[in-house]
């Protein structure tokens, strides 16, 4: 919007830079640190959903107990009053099981819920308290997936991921656990498998994460590739430049196909390796096992339940290597979040800051100088007074600071040295809240949000009447050609307004100001957008807009603003002229060069062939 | 049942990888099987004091059966993989492909959103299907045959009550995953309103902070939040109840296999190696049982994605190049519009009868209220669109008898609204003309005044631009985009010059750019303001899809029209403002 040239914010900061990395550490303590904080009001239900798991592992550990016991005390010795009650007994565990997980699922999914909502509106409302030179160096495809993206991350960190692994890890050791208490000899021998498991997953890893931060790349550039293909669809045709591009594209498309089949070759790796050592598994049950129920040192029994033991050992463990590359991603998303909750807005509200009342107008800057990055200032020892309803217009070629003066005015930036005082005022003992009720910006591009044309014009004044919404249509002209579309003023405005034309976007923007009626009104570069047939009836309204109110015009074109009381001319950053159109026409200065150099430019400027 | 179908003909060319495929898939089912029957072999051996050596027969059996097994499913996972990956690339190439020839007028209609949805999570749902879920489904079917004959033949009674159970179990699986279904598609939506929340209040940051619309804003995106933690509450409750349902489902027969089982043993009817038999089986169904209801909602993803891609390919081209279209090489520039009608949409006209003709070299002005049909003609003579009626000529050749990519190269239109690829800047000078040397690109940055310029950047011609690099100012950009047209270097030039962002002094410099750029070329000029065309050779002054005014200036300025009147009423705010008094 204000990037109007050279003169205009440059600076490139370093929060777009961390980007592309996916994956962090798997432990982080600054992110861990903070997380008690959305954990502690949801606590009572994290404690429930925790139980519940804890008994669901327990009981799932339980049964196959309950088939060695079966099989060993009852059927065995054909008791079969005992095998009723096993049978009854194994029931009852499988309803643990259900009652265990319903709780789990349930309280953990609220409490999940609970914290995506509270960061994501915090985030939100943080997001709303920075300053405009934030959002100058930030792009909002970033904070985009900050919001949406990494808090999805972080909520299922918080609620599913770590307590899978608790599970995993819970019911691992439960295996082992019930194994060395029904046999430590036979569950020692069939335990050696796990260390072998371990360090083979290690060595996996640092490959297996490799390639899924290549697959991850590949995934962002064939997205980036196809948006630009159709969104720059109409160049492409226009250049007949098709063949290329597909040629491009298929290059990035084989690219992502090959990251995601080299990752498939490590991801299936894991399961020969499982298979194979589950089956070591089975054997040493079946022959060390085997011997001591045939040398009758242990029933037949045990060793069904150590075969259902090994069935269920190895998926907590294949869970466990993909819940390590779940936690590397949640903590780099949780790092991305608190370095942007952690941004201190720029321009806050001073402690004693108090309410503005309603002001009549009067303006002046002292001695105000203003950088936007610092050591290229970019205003220098701004004096300006504005009387209440004054119309000053203020010109200068591209850079001259034009756009700043209305940003430190605003207090959308803070100035560095000097003071904006408004009714005596000054800006920054006020709230910035009460500063922005008393102005009204009418922008060089007309933004529009979704929703009817009613609500974009009563933005500024929510609760004005519909009377009042159509008398502030009618004096920026906008009423008529609202009238005119199928839906009148309850006409929604399409994806950034896309069904108006950028003049009627304009008209509903000087309506939306006018409603909020401030006492100081800016419009800046509010013309330039429009075709010039927009721009003469805009002229119209502007004369009833501007009565009765202090108005700053900045405009490109000067036949914009003859009419003003009061024209000030800018140079680099410093006031050079101020007068009447007359007075700086009689002056011969700087104004008088400009327009003289529109004027032959304007009588040369037709197509010479 | 017929996207389907469809949808395979894509996977159809790597079908000796699809077989390659379905046989390790088969391999590892049926080790898979083996595997509980040597187990159930081996507890009997244990149980009535049988023979060491067979023990030492199982284990051999078991560790190759689990060899063999490892080995074959990393085999189908992998070729699954490169199955569905592939398939997934000719499909995303083909979309791709699709998208660039699409004429405006599909994409006109189009939202940017919607066309990245299909390219990217429509073929991520038909890639799980073809990786999972096609051959996943032939497994469900083998094992499940495999695993009832073999507890059939082992005991039939036990067997049927074993597998009495499973249907029930698929059936809630299914049910759920139904009831959950729509659910998930009210969150996709309700998330997708979440975006464009934030994103309006992202991108409109300064509006919000001019009318201290914070408090309110925060207010809508924590009521666009509350409703989408209400849906998720309600799929956490149906998941609640349903999920460890079938699990508690799964135990009961494990408990009837354990009581009746149990009772057969002790009779003798049944060993206790069929008993392990039955349980390790029962174990090995529960997961594919528990995942049908996955697989049906996969089923139905993947049909209602490839009727989206479907879409997509099925739309014709507006534009059809003919088979004996010829390469029309390099053109002069005479133009005519022979009674040429045109619409949009099949009501309202846009152009009407319209004929004229204009000679090599000319300045043709279009010019006329918005609406009025101008840029309609500008969008018909590089065959963006097709006539309804009439026909256009270059040279006197149909353009729709030319290759479209022949006619192109002739006919450039430099767009008001400049696209900046993601590219370097010589890239995107050379956008139209890849093989343009580095002397050719100077060459045009130079006469486009753009050179001095791009020579101020750190990197020069290897500067960024674009979505991921640094931003042009507008009149930066319109000397670009007339650097990029200079170097392909066309016979006939479309401008548009509708509404004008830049201030005076860039536009000087833009104007002296065009005029380097229309020299020598017939050129059409779209336009408001009247007193810059006062040199065309040809003024079209068109009203609702009609010339109702033609000529040159003066002609027109003598006939007391529509021309005559808007060029005094512009003129006349230019005195008042006392931009150009010395003008007449």
């Amino acid at each position: 919007m204000y990037q109007g040239g050279r003169g205009g914010p440059q600076v490139h900061g370093t929060f777009d830079a961390d980007e592309d990395e996916a994956l962090g550490k798997v432990y982080n303590s600054r992110v861990i640190k903070r997380l008690p904080k959305y954990l502690g009001p949801v606590k009572l239900w994290v404690a429930l959903g925790a139980g519940g798991m804890m008994v669901r592992t327990l009981a799932a550990l339980a049964l196959p107990y309950l088939v060695g016991i079966a099989t060993d005390k009852f059927i065995q010795a054909g008791n079969l009053s005992g095998l009723n009650i096993i049978a009854v007994a194994f029931v009852g565990v499988g309803l643990l099981v259900w009652a265990g997980q319903y709780l789990e699922t349930l309280f953990l999914s609220y409490a999940g819920q609970a914290i995506l909502y509270r960061m994501r509106t915090e985030m939100f409302a943080h997001l709303q308290r920075l300053s405009l030179s934030f959002f100058d160096r930030s792009k909002v495809g970033k904070l985009m997936s900050r919001v949406q993206n990494d808090v999805q991350q972080v909520q299922e960190l918080l609620t599913s991921d770590v307590l899978n692994a608790v599970t995993s890890v819970l019911t691992l050791i439960g295996i082992a656990g019930v194994m060395i208490v029904m046999d430590v000899r036979l569950a020692l021998l069939t335990l050696t498998v796990v260390p072998v498991l371990g360090v083979v997953i290690v060595i996996w890893q640092k490959y297996a994460r490799r390639a899924f931060i290549r697959v991850r790349r590949a995934i962002a550039m064939v997205n980036a590739q196809l948006q630009e293909g159709i969104s720059g669809i109409r160049v492409t045709q226009s250049l007949s430049r098709e063949e290329i591009n597909l040629r491009q594209f298929d290059g990035i498309n084989e690219i992502h196909q090959k990251a995601n089949i080299n990752a498939a070759k490590l991801q299936s790796l894991m399961m020969p390796l499982v298979e194979i050592l589950t089956g070591v598994a089975y054997s040493l049950v079946i022959v060390f096992g085997g011997y001591q129920v045939l040398a009758g040192e242990m029933g037949p029994g045990v060793l069904i339940a150590f075969l259902l033991y090994i069935q269920r050992f190895f998926n907590p463990v294949l869970e466990l290597t993909m819940l390590y590359t779940e936690l590397q991603r949640a903590m780099a998303s949780g790092s991305r979040i608190f370095e942007l909750l952690d941004i201190e807005p720029e321009i806050k509200d001073s402690p004693q800051a108090i309410e503005m009342p309603l002001v009549k107008g009067e303006l002046k800057l002292q001695q105000v100088s203003f950088s936007y990055q610092s050591g290229v200032e970019i205003l220098h020892d701004i004096d300006l007074a504005i009387r209440a309803g004054e119309t000053v217009a203020i010109v200068g070629r591209t850079g001259a600071g034009k756009s700043s003066l209305v940003n430190i005015i605003t207090r959308f930036y803070e100035v560095d040295k000097g003071a904006v005082i408004i009714d005596g005022y000054n800006v920054r003992s006020v709230t910035q809240q009460s500063l922005r009720r008393q102005i009204g910006i009418v922008l060089q591009d007309p933004f529009l949000f979704s929703g009817s044309i009613a609500d974009n014009i009563r933005y500024g004044h929510i609760d004005a009447t519909y009377q009042e919404l159509i008398e502030a249509a009618q004096i920026a002209g906008a009423h008529d050609f609202i009238t005119h579309l199928d839906h009148g003023y309850d006409t929604l405005v399409g994806e950034r307004g896309s069904n108006l034309s950028a003049g009627q976007r304009q008209f509903i923007c000087l309506a939306r100001a006018i409603l909020a009626n401030p006492p100081i009104l800016i419009l800046d570069e509010a013309t330039s957008n429009i075709d010039t047939n927009a721009e003469r009836l805009m002229q119209k309204s502007l004369h009833s807009l501007i009565k009765g109110r202090t108005c700053i015009i900045i405009a490109h074109r000067l036949s914009t603003i003859t009419n003003a009381d009061r024209i000030i001319v800018l140079e680099k950053g410093k006031i050079v002229e101020s007068g009447s159109h007359q007075e700086l026409l009689d002056k011969q200065g700087l104004y008088y060069h400009m327009c003289e150099a529109i004027s032959t430019f304007t009588k040369n400027n037709m197509f010479n062939l | 049942m017929k996207i389907l179908f469809r949808l395979m003909v894509f996977t159809g060319k790597y079908w000796v990888l699809l077989l390659l495929a379905f046989v390790c898939l088969l391999i590892t089912t049926a080790s898979g099987l083996a595997i509980p029957w040597i187990l159930g072999e081996a507890i009997d051996t244990v149980a009535s004091q049988g023979e060491r050596s067979f023990l030492i027969w199982a284990v051999v059996v078991v560790f190759s059966a689990t060899t063999l097994r490892g080995i074959s499913a990393y085999g189908y996972s992998y070729l699954s993989v490169v199955v569905s990956q592939k398939t997934c690339y000719d499909i995303r190439n083909k979309l791709y492909e699709h998208l660039q020839r699409l004429s405006f007028a599909f994409h006109d209609q189009a939202q940017t959103g919607q066309l990245m949805s299909r390219a990217t999570t429509d073929v991520e749902a038909i890639r799980m299907f073809v990786g999972r879920g096609l051959l996943g489904l032939i497994q469900m079917f083998i094992l499940f045959i495999g695993i009832s004959y073999i507890l059939v033949s082992i005991n039939w009674q036990l067997a049927l009550l074993t597998l009495a159970f499973l249907p029930f179990v698929g059936w809630r699986a299914i049910s759920n995953s139904r009831h959950i279904r729509p659910m998930w598609l009210k969150i996709q939506q309700l998330m997708a309103a979440l975006g464009t929340t934030l994103e309006e209040n992202l991108t409109g940051v300064r509006v919000v902070k001019a009318f201290s619309h914070q408090a309110e804003e925060t207010q809508k995106f924590s009521a666009d939040t509350t409703l989408l933690y209400n849906e998720h509450i309600r799929v956490a409750r149906q998941m609640a109840l349903n999920v460890p349902l079938m699990v508690f489902l799964i135990s009961i027969p494990t408990a009837l296999i354990l009581w009746y089982g149990g009772q057969q043993v002790i009779a003798g009817t049944l060993t206790i190696g069929n008993l392990t038999q039955f349980i390790l089986y029962l174990g090995m169904m529960a997961m594919p049982v528990r995942r049908l209801g996955f697989m049906t909602n996969l089923l139905s993803r993947t049909i209602s994605a490839g009727q989206r891609i479907f879409e997509i390919l099925n739309t014709r081209p507006m534009i059809q190049e003919k088979i004996d279209a010829i390469e029309a090489g390099i053109l002069k520039g005479q133009i005519n519009f022979e009674d040429v009608s045109f619409s949009y949409n099949l009501t309202t006209p846009a152009l009407k009868n319209i004929s004229f003709s204009v000679k090599p070299g000319e300045l043709v002005a279009l010019v006329g209220n918005s609406g009025s049909g101008k840029s309609t003609i500008a969008h018909l003579i590089p065959r963006f669109y097709d006539v309804k009626s009439g026909r256009i000529t270059i040279d006197g050749i149909d353009i729709r008898d030319m290759t479209i990519a022949s006619l192109r190269s002739n006919v450039i239109t430099a767009q008001q609204d400049v696209f900046l690829f993601s590219a370097t800047i010589r890239d995107n000078i050379a956008y139209g003309a890849t093989s343009a040397s580095k002397e050719q690109i100077i060459e045009v940055a130079k006469a486009a005044y753009l050179h001095d310029f791009i020579q101020s950047l750190p990197d020069g011609y290897n500067t960024w631009v674009g979505e991921r690099g640094i931003t042009l100012s507008g009149g930066e950009k319109q000397r670009l985009a007339i650097a990029r047209t200079l170097l392909v270097n066309p016979s006939i030039l479309i401008l548009d010059d509708s509404t004008s962002s830049v201030d005076a002094e860039t536009e000087y410099l833009i104007r002296r750019a065009l005029d380097k750029l229309i020299k020598g070329r017939t050129t059409f000029i779209i336009t408001h303001r009247l007193p810059i065309i006062k040199n065309a050779d040809l003024i079209l002054m068109l009203k609702e899809g009609q010339i109702i005014e033609r000529g040159k200036h003066d002609d027109l300025l003598a006939k007391n029209g529509l021309y005559q009147q808007i060029y005094n009423s512009q003129l006349s705010v230019t005195i008042v403002s006392g931009e150009t008094q010395e003008e007449e």
